[in-house]
């Protein structure tokens, strides 16, 4: 156990390194950062100066490890948009994002588990076709066009859900906020959770169903069968058991999609969150945001990656034994 | 020529789908709305002198007081909805061929040379690819489309937007070809007709472009169909989220950004029938996709 996490750390420096690299170049290369901080008058001696100050007469490798050092403390320098240092920027607005994307994840999970072992079992009953009509929408309804829909039938015409921002947030600990303690803020979060899971939703109904499809035909089944266990203990205990490998791996990568579909969701409902402030931070180019918001993007997918690894061992004893 | 076309196994199980039918349909009736829009449009969407303030807001001919001179109504400007929704396909149709095309070209040029050269130049291809294939693909097109624009002169930006977010938008999508290419490619490498045409001395860059690539290119349609509605979902988010083309050019994305700003005030319609408009072109192409996946599938024949 403690083995797979060492050697997937140590897999993951390299790739940390690689996307730093680029972080770093964009923040070196892209944009004239001098021109930003020195405004419009200035002396050659100011300029000369300020060259030294941020070390950019040091050599590329020198300035990359000054970057790294500083990243490591969480220092990602100044936003060029709202002159705020982007590390607070970025825990200002994280926990917004991983409510949001948490949300969207188990709805997506506690439905469409569900939903695909239904239309794997009962395969031609009209409430799994309906299902796998449904899902066809999902896959091809581009996320933005769901989530207007979403607000114009529920806030527009029907008026039960707020259609933008979250609500008041209650601080916790310091930095986190959070907008599950108060009813508005659970509401404000029904949309814009279903308009990011829904996709997810229907791609793991579609696999929970092929799989359960292929592990029912499966001798073991039969043989269950024959020893007279109940469906329910075939099914639940015996079946979705062994379709649970590939649902994990597909959660586990979509997860990264849900933070990368959050920036599309959060421009449609006004979402306080990092997808926003990257899409704000694009549109003017504002290149410290988008180096800092990479890296943290490439930290997450890695440790994403290290927790699906562990759970493939918790939940298939096969990998356990011989390692 | 015809007549053999006509009568191959592809061209009969398309004549016999209805799927495939109905969605070629669709997908032509929109490509030749878009295609055709100068012509046969009701109204000139770009020419800002024939839009009159008076007519703002007129709403679809199926609600009161609504005339068909705007079968679907117009926008704030006094803007025929349905015309805006015919050029706005050129765009979004133009910038999802061109960005597909790209992606196939890079795809197949990285695809063949990690199948056919093997060992460190697959594996570094190979590596990026899975890299970027973990990276939601609309947050590398952002990501692209905002360095480039952040490196572009200030006053270029504008007129160079649509080569970038073809560029953008085909650099996010190359691995899926680049993956497919190359694992074909592996099982063609191995074929005799590979070492036949190697011992009589064919270089190698002629291998594979002119012996190896005719036998992998049919997956390669598959999932360029299928490409193409990605692209056009992905010119259509970027667009909305208003870092894709300039508005003076407005694709069916901008046109529901446009909208967006009218939802709460009634005018459901101006976002909403360019949405339909997406979706049905991006069914179309889907249901195609799957078609010809089948079709070319000769397990499921």
């Amino acid at each position: 156990m403690f083995g797979v996490i060492g050697s997937r750390i140590l897999q993951a420096i390299p790739v940390l390194l690689v996307v730093g690299i680029i972080a770093f170049a964009l923040f070196a290369y892209v944009g004239d950062p001098l021109a930003s901080m020195l405004g419009q008058d200035y002396t050659e001696a100011q300029r000369a100066a300020l060259i030294k100050q941020l070390g950019l007469d040091q050599p590329f490798f020198v300035q990359y490890g000054h970057f790294l050092w500083l990243a490591l403390h969480g220092n990602f320098g100044n936003s060029y948009r709202l002159a705020q240092p982007v590390s607070s920027l970025i825990a200002e607005r994280l926990p917004a994002t991983l409510e949001l994307a948490i949300t969207a994840s188990v709805l997506a999970l506690v439905i469409g588990v569900p939903m695909g072992v239904y239309t794997g079992i009962h395969r031609n009953t009209p409430l799994s076709r309906l299902f796998m009509m449904l899902s066809l929408v999902g896959v091809s309804l581009p996320t933005f066009l769901l989530g207007i829909l979403l607000i114009l039938l529920f806030s527009v015409w029907l008026g039960w859900l707020p259609s933008f921002g979250r609500g008041p947030v209650v601080h916790l600990g310091g930095w986190w906020t959070t907008g599950f303690t108060s009813w508005t803020g659970l509401k404000s979060l029904i949309l814009p959770s279903i308009t990011l899971g829904l996709f997810q939703m229907t791609l793991i109904m579609r696999l929970v169903r092929a799989e359960m499809l292929e592990v029912l035909r499966t001798d073991y089944i039969k043989f269950a069968r024959a020893r007279g266990l109940t469906s329910r203990s075939i099914h639940f205990g015996h079946a979705l058991k062994n379709t649970l490998v590939p649902v994990i791996t597909i959660i586990g990568l979509q997860f990264g999609g849900i933070v990368g579909f959050s920036l599309v969701t959060e421009t449609v409902f006004q979402w306080p969150g990092l997808g926003l402030l990257l899409v704000q931070s694009v549109a003017v180019a504002d290149v410290p945001v988008m180096s800092a918001y990479l890296m943290l993007i490439a930290l997450v997918f890695l440790l994403i990656n290290l927790i699906v690894d562990l759970l493939y061992h918790a939940v298939d004893p096969r990998l356990r034994i011989g390692r | 020529m015809l007549a053999r076309a006509w009568n191959s196994d592809i061209a009969y199980s398309f004549r016999t789908s209805p799927v495939a039918l109905i969605s070629a349909g669709i997908a032509l009736i929109l490509i030749l709305a878009a295609v055709l829009a100068p012509l046969i449009a009701p109204h000139d969407p770009m020419d800002v002198a024939s839009l009159s303030l008076m007519d703002s807001f007129k709403p679809p001919i199926f609600l009161p007081d609504a005339d068909w001179s705007n079968p679907l109504g117009t926008d704030n400007q006094g803007r025929d909805v349905l015309s805006a929704i015919m050029y706005g396909m050129r765009i979004s149709l133009l910038v999802g061929f061109l960005s597909v095309l790209l992606a196939i070209v890079v795809g197949i040029a990285f695809g063949l040379l990690a199948g056919y050269a093997g060992g460190v130049v697959d594996t570094l291809l190979m590596r990026i690819a899975d890299v970027q294939l973990t990276f939601p693909s609309i947050l590398t097109a952002l990501l692209v489309d905002g360095v480039i624009s952040a490196a572009l002169p200030r006053t270029m930006r504008e007129a160079l937007q649509i080569y970038v977010i073809i560029f953008a938008i085909g650099i996010a999508l190359w691995p899926n070809f680049a993956r497919t290419v190359r694992g074909s490619t592996l099982v063609e490498r191995n074929k005799d007709y590979v070492m036949a045409a190697r011992v009589i001395g064919v270089p190698s860059w002629r291998i594979m472009l002119s012996h190896v690539l005719p036998n992998v290119i049919g997956p390669v349609m598959v999932i360029g169909t299928l490409g193409l509605g990605l692209a056009i979902i992905a010119e259509a988010t970027l667009s909305f989220l208003g870092v894709g083309l300039p508005s003076t050019e407005p694709s069916l994305g901008t046109l529901i950004r446009f909208g967006n700003d009218f939802l709460f005030s009634g005018q459901w319609w101006v976002s909403v029938f360019p949405g339909i408009t997406l979706i049905l072109m991006v069914l179309a192409i889907n249901l195609l996709g799957d078609w010809l996946r089948d079709a070319l599938n000769p397990r499921l024949r």
